[in-house]
C-alpha cells in the first residue's frame, strides 16, 4: 500500500514522476534479518521499559515498540558510515538498526561511563560518528535542518551519500520543518525525509493537530514529492526505500516518505496514555504488529521454521539481557568526566 | 536647486562619489540614474527627483569623505527659473576616480579617532574591519576546502553590509551560499553541515534575527560535544553585527553578548579593531568548537593598522589597548572605543586609564582582568548593552570573587540605559553608553 501525491511536479511534466514502489522480495536471509533487527529492537525496548521501571534508567525515555518496521526497513536500503542518519529523541531503534552496539545504547540509558555518549548524553542524545549516526535530538524538529545540513555536507563533498532525516508527525508542524523543505528543493539536497507518522503527537492525535493529515502531502508547495507507505509492513518500507533512495542519489532532489505506523506505549514513560482505548492499541498490535505479519510470511514461505524463529527471540533475549547487564554493571562516569568535553580545545 | 548628498544607510556619514553619469548642460528626468556614490556598504545609485538640466557638478567624480548633506550638484529645476551657475569644476561623467582627493567644499573625510597608546606593535595595512573579517574568510576558504559561507545576501548582493564581498567571485556559488530568509532553517542546516565535517560560517544579517535561530545555536551546535561525550563535534561560526546601529530602534539594536556568554559549550568572540577582527575570525574558523562572533555595525568602516601575512590571534586572551595606573576601564567591542576616548579625557586631567579589550567573552580571560586589577586597584566596565546581567556583571563578579584584595573601591559599570533602544536621535543618544559617562563613573571612585 503506496499512495502517491499526485501533482505539481508530476502533473506539470516538470520532472519524472516517483515509481510506484514495489514490496519489496526480500531472500532468505535478508527477510530473517529484518525480522532479527525488529525483534532485537522490540526486546531491547521491553527491556528499557523495565529498568526505567526499575529506577535504573531516568529522566524522559520514548520507546519504539510498534514502529519497528520502519527504521528496519529503512536502514536496511542505506550504507552505514556513507549515508548519514538523524533522527529525534525516539532514537533507540535507529540507533540498532544502524548497527551500533545493544550494551553502549543500553548503557548511555543506565548513564555509565561505558555508554555511547559516555553517560552524559542519555536517552535521548547519541551520536555515533563512526556509524554516520548524527543524533538523537532533544528538540522536536530540530533534527530536520540538521539532517538538510548533513545532506549539503554530503552534496559539498560529492560523496554520494544520503541523509535520512526522521520526524514524527508531532514534528512535521513545526515551522523549521517547512525552512528546511524549502531549502532541500531549492538546492536539490539529497535527503530523503521520513515522518514516522505514529498518530499521536504525545497525546494530540493527528487529525486534532494538523489541516492537512495526508502527511506525505506535506512537501506540495515545495514541489517535495511524497509517499504514503504501510510503516507496520517491513518489506514496503524496504520498498519505498529503494524508490526514495534511487530518487534522491539521481539528483533530483528531497523526497518525502510517510510512514503510517503506531506506537503501543505511551509518548514517554510517564504517560498515561487516556487519549486513546485499549481496544484501539489491541486492535493494532492483533491485525497489524509487523514482528508477528513477518513471522507468519517466513513461517508461510517455508524460509524457517516456527522453532527456528524461536530459536533466534531465544538469542536475541540473551544479547538484550547481555546488555542490560552490562550496563546495569558498567560504572558511572568519574566526576572528573563532569567538566570534559564542554569544548574541544583549550583555550 | 541645490543637489545634496543624501544619506543611503542608517550609518552612511559620508559617501564617495564615485561617478557622474551625466555632465553640465545635460537634462535629466526623474529616476535617472545621475551619479554612482558609494556608501560604508555598497555602491549606490543616485537618481534625479525631477526634470531639469544639470547646471553645474560641484564635486568632482572620484571624491571621498563627502559628508552627506554636502551639495554636489545646481540643477536647473524645468519650471523654475535657472540661476547663474556657480564656479565649479567640470568634471567628465567617463572621468575615472581619482582616490582621495578632497573635493572644493567638502571637507575631506573625517580621521578615524584612534586611540593614542596602543600596545599592539604598529604598523601593517591599514583596512577596515570590514575588509579585515572579508580577508580573514577568504584567506580561511582558500586554506581550507571545507570552509564556507552561508547567510542571505552574502552571494550575489555581496553581503548586506558588503563583509563577504567578492568572495562569490572567487569561491563560486558551492561555497559562498545565499540563503531564504530562514535564519531558524539555515542555522540548523549549518549546524548540520558542521556535524557532517564541514567548517561553516553563519552569517546572520544582524544578530537581532539570530534570535529565531538561537535554538539550534544553543540546543544543537553549543551541547553537541559534551552531550556525545566528546565524540561528535560542531565546528562552526555564527556571525554577523551585534548591538546597537544607528537609529534602526529597539527591534534592531541589541547586544546578544551577555545571552551567549552564559552558554557553556559556546566560545563568544567580540572584537573592537580590524587586526583582531581578521585575527580573532581566522582563528574562530580553525576551532573545531561552535563561535558565536559578535561584530559591530558601527565598527565595520573604521580602519585600523593590520598586520601583513598570517595573522592568528588567539582566542580566550584579552588585550591591553593602553596602560595606565590609576584605573582600568574594561570592555570589549564598541565599547572599547568609548573607553580609549574616556582614557583619553582622563589624560588631560592627568588621570591615567589602562584600557583592557576583553576580546573574548567566553572563555573569559580572568587572568587579564585580575592582572590589571592587581596594577591600577580600580575598575570600571564599558559595556554597550544593557546593564543587569551583563558581561560587565560578569567581570565585576570575577573581580569581587578572585580580586576582592586590590580592590580600592567598588568596581562600577557603564552601560547603555535599561530600556529598549529608543528611535529619537536625542533619546538614542541618551541611551547609549558615552566617554563622558565613564568619565564621570571614574571620577567617582578616585
Amino acid at each position: 500500500m503506496a499512495r502517491k501525491a499526485a501533482r505539481t511536479k508530476e502533473v506539470e511534466g516538470r520532472f519524472d514522476a516517483v515509481p510506484e514502489p514495489v514490496r519489496h522480495s526480500p531472500s532468505p536471509q535478508e527477510y530473517l534479518d529484518f525480522y532479527r533487527m525488529m525483534l532485537l529492537i522490540r526486546r531491547f525496548e521491553e527491556k528499557a521499559g523495565q529498568l526505567y521501571g526499575m529506577g535504573l534508567i531516568g529522566g524522559f525515555c520514548h520507546l519504539y515498540i510498534g514502529q519497528e518496521a520502519v527504521v528496519t526497513g529503512l536502514q536496511a536500503a542505506i550504507t552505514p558510515g556513507r549515508d548519514s542518519v538523524v533522527t529525534g529523541y525516539r532514537d533507540h531503534g535507529h540507533m540498532l538498526a544502524n548497527g551500533i552496539d545493544p550494551r553502549v545504547v543500553m548503557a548511555e540509558l543506565t548513564g555509565r561511563a561505558a555508554g555511547i555518549s559516555r553517560g552524559k548524553g542519555g536517552s535521548m542524545h547519541m551520536f555515533s560518528v563512526e556509524k554516520g549516526f548524527f543524533g538523537g535530538h532533544g528538540i522536536v524538529g530540530a533534527q530536520v535542518p540538521i539532517g538538510a545540513g548533513l545532506a549539503f555536507a554530503h552534496k559539498y563533498r560529492g560523496d554520494g551519500g544520503v541523509a535520512l532525516t526522521y520526524f514524527g508527525d508531532g514534528a512535521a508542524n513545526q515551522g523549521q520543518v517547512y525552512e528546511t523543505f524549502n531549502m532541500a528543493e531549492l538546492w536539490k539536497l539529497p535527503v530523503v525525509f521520513v515522518i514516522e507518522n505514529n498518530q499521536y503527537a504525545m497525546g494530540t492525535s493527528v487529525n486534532r493537530a494538523s489541516a492537512e493529515d495526508q502527511l506525505y502531502r506535506r512537501g506540495e508547495s515545495f514541489r517535495i514529492e511524497g509517499l504514503q507507505v504501510d510503516g507496520m509492513d517491513v518489506l514496503e518500507v524496504r520498498g519505498a526505500a529503494t524508490v526514495a533512495l534511487d530518487w534522491v542519489r539521481s539528483g533530483k532532489g528531497p523526497i518525502l516518505l510517510e510512514m503510517k505506523t503506531y506506537r503501543y506505549r505511551g509518548h514517554s514513560m510517564s504517560d498515561p496514555a487516556k487519549y486513546r482505548t485499549r481496544d484501539e492499541v489491541q486492535h493494532v498490535r492483533e491485525q497489524q504488529d509487523p514482528i508477528d505479519r513477518a513471522q507468519r510470511e517466513i513461517v508461510a514461505q517455508g524460509i524457517a521454521t516456527e522453532d527456528e524463529l524461536k530459536a533466534i527471540d531465544r538469542a536475541v533475549r540473551a544479547e538484550v539481557a547481555e546488555a542490560a547487564d552490562f550496563a546495569e554493571q558498567a560504572p558511572e562516569p568519574e566526576l572528573s568526566e563532569l567538566v570534559t568535553d564542554v569544548l574541544a580545545e583549550t583555550y | 536647486m541645490e543637489l545634496r548628498l543624501p544619506a543611503m544607510s542608517p550609518t552612511m556619514e559620508e559617501g564617495t562619489l564615485a561617478a557622474w553619469l551625466v555632465k553640465e548642460g545635460d537634462t535629466v528626468r526623474p529616476g535617472q540614474v545621475i551619479a554612482e556614490v558609494e556608501t560604508d556598504k555598497a555602491t549606490m545609485e543616485l537618481e534625479a527627483d525631477e526634470a531639469g538640466t544639470i547646471v553645474a557638478l560641484k564635486v568632482p567624480a572620484g571624491t571621498d569623505g563627502v559628508k552627506v548633506g554636502t551639495v554636489i550638484a545646481e540643477i536647473a529645476v524645468d519650471g523654475e527659473a535657472p540661476r547663474p551657475a556657480a564656479a565649479s569644476q567640470p568634471a567628465s561623467a567617463s572621468a575615472p576616480p581619482r582616490p582621495l582627493q578632497p573635493a572644493p567644499g567638502a571637507p575631506a573625510a573625517a580621521p578615524v579617532a584612534r586611540p593614542a597608546a596602543a600596545l599592539q606593535p604598529a604598523g601593517g595595512r591599514r583596512m577596515t574591519v570590514r575588509e579585515a573579517l572579508r580577508d580573514a574568510m577568504a584567506e580561511e576558504m582558500h586554506r581550507d576546502e571545507r570552509v564556507f559561507v552561508m547567510g542571505e545576501e552574502v552571494a550575489h548582493y555581496q553581503g548586506a553590509y558588503k563583509v563577504t564581498q567578492g568572495l562569490l567571485e572567487t569561491f563560486g556559488e558551492r561555497r559562498v551560499v545565499d540563503t531564504p530568509i530562514t535564519e531558524y532553517g539555515f542555522a540548523g542546516l549549518g549546524v548540520g553541515a558542521a556535524m557532517g565535517g564541514l567548517r561553516p560560517i553563519v552569517e546572520f544579517m544582524t544578530f537581532n534575527f539570530a534570535m529565531q535561530a538561537i535554538d539550534h545555536i544553543i540546543n544543537s551546535a553549543a551541547k553537541t560535544s559534551y552531550m556525545s561525550g566528546g565524540q561528535m563535534r560542531c565546528p562552526i561560526v555564527f556571525r554577523g553585527p551585534n548591538g546597537a546601529a544607528a537609529r534602526v530602534a529597539a527591534q534592531h539594536s541589541q547586544n546578544f553578548a551577555p545571552w551567549y556568554a552564559a552558554v557553556p559549550g559556546l566560545v563568544v568572540i567580540a572584537p573592537y579593531d580590524a587586526a583582531d577582527a581578521k585575527g580573532l575570525l581566522k582563528s574562530a574558523i580553525r576551532t573545531p568548537d561552535p563561535v558565536v562572533f559578535l561584530e559591530n555595525e558601527l565598527l565595520y568602516g573604521r580602519s585600523f593598522d593590520v598586520p601583513e601575512g598570517e595573522h592568528l590571534v588567539p582566542i580566550g586572551r584579552a588585550r591591553l589597548h593602553r596602560e595606565g595606573r590609576d584605573v582600568t576601564l574594561v570592555s570589549y567591542s564598541i565599547g572599547v572605543e568609548v573607553a580609549l576616548a574616556a582614557a583619553a579625557e582622563l589624560e588631560e586631567e592627568g588621570i591615567e586609564a589602562e584600557v583592557l579589550d576583553l576580546r573574548t567573552l567566553r572563555p573569559l580571560d580572568e587572568a587579564a582582568i585580575l592582572a590589571s586589577l592587581a596594577r591600577t586597584n580600580r575598575m570600571v566596565v564599558v559595556e554597550e548593552g544593557w546593564p543587569r546581567c551583563s558581561v560587565a556583571a560578569e567581570v565585576i563578579a570575577v573581580a569581587m570573587e578572585q580580586g576582592f584584595d586590590d580592590l580600592d573601591a567598588p568596581v562600577l559599570r557603564v552601560t547603555n540605559a535599561d530600556v529598549p533602544l529608543p528611535y529619537a536621535a536625542n533619546l538614542e543618544r541618551a541611551a547609549l553608553v558615552k566617554p563622558s559617562d565613564v568619565v564621570r563613573a571614574v571620577r567617582s571612585i578616585l
